[in-house]
């Protein structure tokens, strides 16, 4: 081997401990690193009373309602599970029934998830109003059912 | 080395002397090329690109924000090439790139963050969430300015360049975290759609825009880059010019960093 071939071997190995390495933390981190839980994860995991977490997923069609002043009470729902969410503040303009939301708060004594934060997700498809409307009227139509 | 056949290769350019000339030639057609794609780029993401059907006008942001990540994570992959380079060839000119991309990736990088935040606010809710993609994110513009610093704080170049091409390699498995961490982890921020296997997600009215203003970033980026490496070569010349004057000024013979940059 040549003096290249030996700094370039060396240099892969370390690389290749180095990505192993990152890549267990990486793994064992994984609860950590998620920046939300589904409805299923919630029920399913019974998480503690006044546990600040946070709740991902999609507002339930027909689940808006809207209390005095800027308090609203919605459900969140991953299509198989869906857990209640009160919160009062103002809300990002993408939200609306249908669309993905991700809310910070604690799961209350009887069972409604108190939020004091509600964020808008939205999803990688960009296009015209038309174009949406086409794919609409020709049924094509995957995304969110919003309108 | 000068090819004998008079025939050009790829390696004729790697000679900080030649690279000078050439460069020096094409600098100007790249400029050229540069304000001509940028141009016309912007000008389709303000006036022909149409509003997003869920987005609104919001999503012009992405025609800055997009191509400003692309470049950021392109300029880390050459360095992390040059590092390669610099480690097991010990090449003066690839000590050079990875040196000049620096600042210029560091720059794009938080031109993203800015204009990603930006566009958080209105979209999202919020200026900024620590998920993976946006935390992953900020820790390669840490890491640029790691860099940096680095170059900046050894004064050798030629040990300079030894460790800061070690912590670029080190850095560089923050990569294919940011590419794949809104795949492998839900995050607040949506996942890749626009150059994707399965076809774009990205309706053509607006992909065209963001393509070309890809391509925009990526003749900029070429320009700075290139324009940072020769302003490097002159420095390193310079620098070696001072250091024999002042060693034929005191008599001293340690013939210490001398020529480190002309070598080859």
């Amino acid at each position: 081997m040549t003096r290249k071939q030996k700094r370039l071997s060396m240099i892969v190995a370390a690389g290749m401990v180095l990505a192993l390495a990152v890549g267990l933390i990486l793994w064992a981190l994984n609860d950590q690193i998620v920046f939300f839980n589904s409805p299923s994860d919630i029920t399913e995991q019974k998480v503690k009373v006044g546990q600040r977490i946070r709740l991902g997923g999609l507002v339930e069609d027909d689940s808006i309602v809207r209390g005095e002043g800027t308090t609203i009470v919605f459900s969140v729902t991953d299509n198989a599970n869906s857990i209640k969410v009160s919160y009062t503040g103002i809300l990002p303009d993408l939200f609306r029934e249908g669309q993905g939301v991700v809310t910070e708060g604690s799961l209350q004594a009887d069972g409604v998830f108190l939020a004091d934060t509600v964020l808008a997700k939205h999803d990688e498809n960009y296009m015209p109003r038309e174009v949406a409307d086409t794919l609409k009227e020709k049924g094509y139509w995957q995304g969110d059912k919003t309108k | 080395m000068p090819s004998a056949t008079g025939k050009f290769s790829f390696w004729d350019l790697a000679n900080p002397t030649r690279f000078l000339s050439y460069s020096g030639k094409l600098l100007p057609w790249f400029i050229a090329a540069t304000v001509i794609t940028m141009t016309a780029g912007l000008y389709m993401a303000f006036f022909t690109a149409p509003p997003d059907y869920q987005q609104g006008e919001t999503v012009r942001i992405m025609f800055i924000h997009v191509p400003s990540a692309w470049l950021a994570m392109m300029a880390y992959s050459i360095m992390t090439l040059s590092s390669i380079g610099r480690l097991v060839w010990k090449h003066p000119l690839a000590d050079v790139s990875a040196k000049a991309a620096a600042p210029i990736g560091a720059i794009f990088t938080l031109c993203a963050l800015i204009t990603g935040s930006l566009w958080g606010k209105p979209m999202w809710g919020t200026w900024w969430v620590w998920d993976a993609r946006l935390t992953s994110f900020l820790l390669l513009f840490i890491v640029y300015l790691g860099l940096v610093a680095l170059w900046r704080t050894i004064e050798d170049p030629l040990k300079a360049g030894h460790a800061a091409a070690i912590m670029t390699l080190v850095g560089s498995v923050n990569i294919p975290i940011i590419k794949y961490s809104v795949v492998w982890w839900n995050t607040l921020h949506q996942p890749p759609g626009a150059l994707r296997i399965t076809g774009s997600s990205v309706d053509s009215s607006i992909l065209i825009p963001l393509l070309t203003m890809a391509v925009a970033f990526s003749l900029l980026f070429l320009v700075l880059h290139a324009m940072a490496m020769r302003n490097e070569i002159k420095r390193r010349r310079i620098r070696t010019l001072h250091l024999s004057q002042a060693q034929t000024a005191t008599g001293s013979v340690t013939s210490h960093t001398l020529s480190s940059a002309e070598q080859n």
